[in-house]
């Protein structure tokens, strides 16, 4: 199992697996190649690279996230047509009365993601996000499963 | 006016924010301990500067599940306080408030909370977080105001996660002002005082830096 941090993103080929724990409003976007089983899972924390100046992280935003991820993934032999993609994370972990616009992150995370994905024209397959909790996900590359583990909630596959 | 780099701190202003996490903690444990007529022990705080994929080591590990209350503050300084206890922890403290008897039982989730053990939890939050700011706001001379508190029970990386996409506006790390508390062997809890970066600076220049 390999271990994807904050702002982090990595790639593997089957039978490997990568896991990233304790999605906020950060989303975690895998990608997946069925055809070679390359895979690569993104652990992005912001929505926009081009409205923040201090950008040298890539996998810290979801749009400049996704394309690293996709070289790093056709580098080790992904073909970038055949990449489909399954995401989870994006919850708004505090309720506030007054929600501001750095609360909401998740929500628009969530957007910049779908976006991003569109413009590389990869389908999204499945996703599980937003509400209010955590989550804990691992993606197998053998299968091309999503495991989705949540306190006090039955595990489910996407 | 004093402006934080995040790659080149001084040892002067590690100290400095050392000293206000001190403070802060210092009277936010004295208000806990009165509230529940316990004696409160507190570690000497430390100023974090971090990676964001470390973030979690300052308390613990990603998937630990923990209480987190968050208020945000507003005003003179903008960002926000933690305190985050592990489960054992936030049941012994809703219990002694409660006047109920204090048992700590090792299975009990924090799932097991009524509304009313909840609302109790946000309360502490509500009085130590205001003492903490108060003591902050009288010794920079600076207006600062503090939100309803708001309460979750999650995994710490999820929790976390919030500050830290604040801060990724400024960089890859995250800067905060962390301070261990206890009593006996009973509770432990974090305070974590995390305000924005032009705040950072808001607070040095105040204190003449």
């Amino acid at each position: 199992m390999i271990k994807v941090g904050m702002a982090d993103l990595k790639v593997c080929k089957a039978p490997e697996a990568l896991t990233t724990l304790g999605l906020g409003s950060c989303i975690g976007v895998a990608l997946y190649d069925p055809v070679t089983k390359v895979s690569g899972l993104l652990h992005c924390m912001l929505p926009d690279s081009t409205k923040i100046r201090n950008n040298s992280n890539k996998a810290k935003f979801a749009d400049t996230g996704i394309e690293e991820l996709i070289k790093q993934m056709v580098e080790i032999g992904a073909n970038e047509r055949r990449l489909v993609a399954k995401i989870a994370g994006g919850a708004q972990m505090f309720a506030l009365a007054s929600a501001s616009e750095a609360l909401q992150v998740g929500a628009r995370n969530r957007e910049s993601v779908l976006k991003c994905l569109a413009l590389h024209k990869i389908p999204l397959l499945s996703e599980d996000c937003g509400l209010n909790y955590g989550r804990t996900v691992e993606f197998y590359s053998d299968n091309g499963n999503y495991l989705i583990k949540a306190v006090g909630k039955v595990e489910k596959i996407i | 006016m004093a402006k934080i780099d995040l790659d080149c701190m001084s040892d002067m202003q590690f100290d400095v924010l050392k000293e206000i996490g001190n403070i802060g903690a210092g009277n936010a444990t004295t208000a806990l301990s009165k509230m529940l007529n316990i004696k409160v022990d507190m570690t000497v705080p430390k100023v974090e500067l971090l990676p964001f994929a470390d973030i979690a080591s300052v308390v613990g590990k990603e998937d630990d599940i923990v209480v987190g209350i968050m208020v945000g503050i507003a005003d003179d300084v903008n960002g926000m306080m933690m305190f985050i206890f592990d489960q054992k922890s936030a049941h012994h403290l809703v219990n002694s408030v409660m006047g109920r008897d204090v048992h700590t039982d090792e299975n009990e989730d924090a799932h097991t909370f009524t509304e009313m053990d909840t609302s109790a939890l946000m309360e502490i939050g509500n009085i130590v977080s205001g003492s903490y700011l108060n003591a902050l706001a009288g010794l920079t001379g600076l207006k600062i105001i503090s939100t309803v508190p708001s309460l979750t029970v999650d995994m710490l990386g999820a929790i976390l996660s919030v500050p830290a996409s604040e801060f990724g506006k400024y960089g890859d790390k995250l800067l905060m002002i962390q301070s261990e508390f206890g009593e006996d062997n009973f509770v432990t809890g974090y305070f974590l005082l995390i305000p924005e970066l032009e705040s950072y600076d808001t607070i040095l220049s105040s204190l003449g830096m």
